[in-house]
């Protein structure tokens, strides 16, 4: 049993990070362009070292 | 009258429109989004942020594909917003000015409230089902109290903030509600879910064997995905308005008395005053023409598919646009007296009509949050009258408002919208109210509008057999030279032929073209134009050719039926739905359209004022009708209608209006619309059901006081995956309905 007293916190601590990385995602605009995301990875980057980078 | 009209239009707007919407930052530099339609993939993004990019007064440019926005940076000093449209012009797009004031949003706000939510819930339902699973397993086995009430303790200090901030929707909308003296679905979730977290802390306290937390917040938790889905529809829906919305913004130039001009916003004209409005231009105001002659497109008004000459002394209407050459018109209605605001003023009224509509949803709600009270109230009152003592009583009581809390019930309308909507989205058709699948359900009568919607609004030459073809190639020759509709509809009759050279040509604006071929004197247009008597009863549609002295021929115009308007209309009356046909054309052209579809019901000249009493007649001989129309004409009458349909090409007032936009140019999105609609119904008729059976068989054991924390928890999850799981065989059958 005193094996709770750290593996209570561990699976609540887990379950927090993986919360609070879904809220910090969903504040840093992540969720705004789901279908735009999706497309940015057929970009050729070789080609746009003169792109601005996004903030 | 197309939406690509719209968009040169502002686009060619003056720098004051530009400059009202852009936002300062604190490092100096501006910022503003465009509207750009015509992206759609990857290529467009990366041509976009790349022609962007390579300026270096630009600092930021992203693409949002969702949106179809585009969010550039700039130093004012070092490239204008004007440059940044002719850079996107300069790639193939056309770009409007984004209002930023419209951008604003609830819908996005409250989405992200939604979401937030939804996740500390479903963290908190997780941990929490993790010690109840613990403390299930050892009430059966050899768990000692002491770790039980640690457990206990644990959920119940992860559930009660998670209660407090993800409930927080449900317990705003049930006290509005309370407010207004009315119950909703919210007021027995708030309940519920209140007692149930209140009760179980009491329980913890007194260190009871039986605690409810993990079923207070997972019970949030499906209901937060229900609501969570009901409002991303609903968003998506109002994004696509928002972004025709910001399409209007327009300005108009004023013509002071010493000639100078300036730009004003249209709400800033005042009667008497003089605009001036550029070929190409909306009319901004209602008024009379002083000086000028130009075609004015007034489909948005009368929804008459040909351009109408304008000149001197002419009325011309706010929102029609102007075709081929400049206008000077003094105002006599402006800003909240126009047609075209009257019009919208027609349109709200009807619209509120319609918000008396209950959905199915509320319609439930009405007879079930009384019927869970009383039952609830009367277990609570039946064990405490056999004597039980009231803490019993109080926990059965509470575990039958949360057996019988509507978690399926709120899932049970969302899911199959969403699946619904989805179906319809892929095939291109944009549901934008949430009740308009519920509403489609119920019509029995469908009503279309003519011009624009059974046709397609391009126009074609209708005698072609009747003419020579060295006069159309010599017509042909001529009207290359003319943007006019008309012009452009002999070109293309003349298809591919070889056309000779015309020299000399002249357009007369409101008159028509002529010009030398040939060494022949050709004269193109109105029938004073050639010299000759008018058929005055066919007169918008025809063009005269005159060639030398020879005698004149005229050519006849009429607009194409869409490709399946016939197919669809047969189905329509297959499927048992009676067909009508309703359009402010002349009598002649809609006899004919009516005759070849085989509808026996139809109006012609009809006013929008008319339209709106014809479907009012509809609606109370009980019938329940569907419009189909696209004119600014037909905005009063969606919005009247039981359920409306809007093609995409449709002006913007009615696709805001209408509860359903699709696309291409065939009309079986009106079928594909209703079947779906149909087949949605009898889903959520089921989940309805499924979710009553679940209550019948739990609420008699909740009564009964035999409802542990684990029954609950297995039902409610149950419950609400039977409902989900029904929700998705609309997709599954996809290809048979």
């Amino acid at each position: 049993m005193s094996a709770l007293v750290f593996l209570i916190p561990v699976a609540l601590g887990l379950g927090l990070i993986g919360l609070i990385a879904f809220l910090w995602a969903l504040k840093s605009g992540q969720y705004d362009d789901l279908d735009g995301a999706a497309n940015r990875i057929l970009f050729d980057e070789d080609e746009e070292d003169d792109e601005k980078t996004p903030d | 009258m197309d939406s690509g009209q719209t968009i040169s239009g502002s686009a060619a707007s003056p720098t004051s429109d530009l400059a009202r919407h852009l936002r300062r930052r604190d490092d100096g530099q501006v910022e503003l989004e465009f509207l750009v339609p015509g992206m759609h993939c990857a290529g467009c993004m990366q041509k976009i942020e790349r022609a962007l990019g390579q300026e270096p007064a630009i600092s930021h440019a992203r693409t949002n594909l969702s949106t179809r926005r585009v969010l550039a940076r700039w130093r004012p000093e070092g490239i204008s917003g004007e440059d940044i449209i002719g850079k996107l012009a300069a790639v193939g797009f056309d770009a409007t000015p984004f209002n930023p004031e419209l951008a604003a949003s609830a819908h996005d706000a409250q989405s992200r409230e939604l979401l937030k939510a939804m996740a500390v819930a479903g963290f908190a339902a997780g941990n929490i089902m993790l010690l109840s699973v613990s403390v299930w397993a050892g009430l059966a086995q050899d768990m000692e109290a002491t770790t039980r009430h640690l457990f206990h303790w644990i959920a119940a200090a992860i559930a009660l903030p998670a209660v407090a901030y993800s409930g927080r929707p449900f317990f705003r909308s049930a006290l509005k509600s309370l407010a207004a003296k009315s119950l909703n679905m919210d007021v027995p979730i708030a309940i519920a879910v209140i007692l149930a977290a209140g009760a179980s802390l009491f329980e913890t306290a007194r260190g009871g064997a039986h605690v409810y937390f993990d079923a207070s917040v997972g019970l949030l938790f499906f209901l937060l995905i229900g609501r969570y889905l009901d409002q991303r529809m609903r968003a998506r829906a109002s994004s696509a308005v928002k972004n025709l919305l910001a399409l209007q913004a327009s300005s108009a130039e004023v013509v002071a008395e010493d000639g100078s001009r300036h730009w004003v916003e249209p709400a800033a004209l005042e009667v008497g005053m003089t605009v001036a409005v550029p070929a190409g231009g909306k009319i901004p105001c209602d008024g009379d023409v002083v000086s000028g002659q130009s075609t004015v497109d007034t489909s948005l008004v009368t929804g008459e598919s040909l351009p109408r000459t304008m000149t001197t002394g002419d009325g011309v209407f706010a929102g029609t646009v102007n075709l081929t050459g400049p206008l000077l018109v003094r105002v006599t209605a402006a800003h909240q007296d126009t047609v075209l605001a009257e019009v919208v003023r027609l349109m709200e009224a009807a619209e509120q009509g319609r918000n008396r509509y209950v959905r199915i949803a509320d319609r439930v709600a009405r007879v079930y949050a009384p019927t869970v009270h009383i039952l609830a109230a009367g277990t609570f009152a039946g064990w405490l009258a056999f004597g039980f003592g009231w803490h019993p009583a109080m926990m059965a009581a509470i575990a039958v408002l949360i057996i019988t809390c509507p978690c399926a019930l709120g899932l049970a309308v969302p899911v199959v919208q969403v699946v619904a909507g989805g179906r319809l989205f892929e095939r291109g058709i944009l549901i934008k109210s949430p009740d308009a699948l519920e509403r489609l359900a119920e019509v029995d009568v469908v009503v279309f509008d003519k011009t624009g919607t059974i046709t397609t609004g391009s126009i074609r030459l209708a005698n072609r057999a009747e003419i020579s073809d060295s006069q159309l190639t010599l017509a042909a020759a001529l009207a290359r030279h003319s943007t006019h509709p008309l012009s452009a509809a002999i070109v293309a009759a003349a298809g591919d032929a070889d056309l000779p050279e015309a020299t000399g040509v002249t357009e007369s604006a409101g008159h028509g073209l002529a010009g030398t071929v040939d060494g022949r004197e050709l004269r193109l247009g109105s029938a004073a134009w050639i010299g000759t008597e008018a058929d005055t009863d066919d007169a918008a549609a025809v063009v005269w050719l005159g060639v030398g002295a020879e005698p004149p021929v005229y050519l006849r115009f009429e607009s194409d039926l869409r490709a399946d308007a016939v197919a669809v209309v047969d189905t329509l009356k297959e499927r048992g739905y009676a067909v009508a046909l309703i359009s402010g054309d002349r009598p002649q052209a809609v006899a004919k359209a009516a005759a070849v579809l085989g509808i026996t019901q139809w109006e012609a000249e009809a006013t929008p004022a008319r339209k709106t009493a014809f479907l009012e007649d509809l609606a109370d001989k009980g019938q329940k009708a569907l419009m189909v129309g696209d004119g600014i004409n037909d905005a009063p009458a969606l919005a009247a209608a039981h359920a409306s349909l809007s093609p995409a090409s449709a002006a913007d007032v009615s696709q805001t209006t209408a509860d359903c936009v699709f696309q291409g140019d065939r009309l079986a999105p009106v079928v594909t619309a209703l079947d779906t609609a149909k087949s949605a119904h009898r889903l959520v008729t089921e989940n309805f059901g499924l979710s009553f059976l679940y209550n019948v068989i739990a609420v008699p054991l909740a009564v009964a006081g035999l409802v542990t924390p684990l029954i609950a928890a297995i039902a409610m999850s149950s419950s609400s995956l039977v409902v989900t799981l029904n929700a998705l065989r609309l997709r599954l059958l996809g290809g048979l309905v």
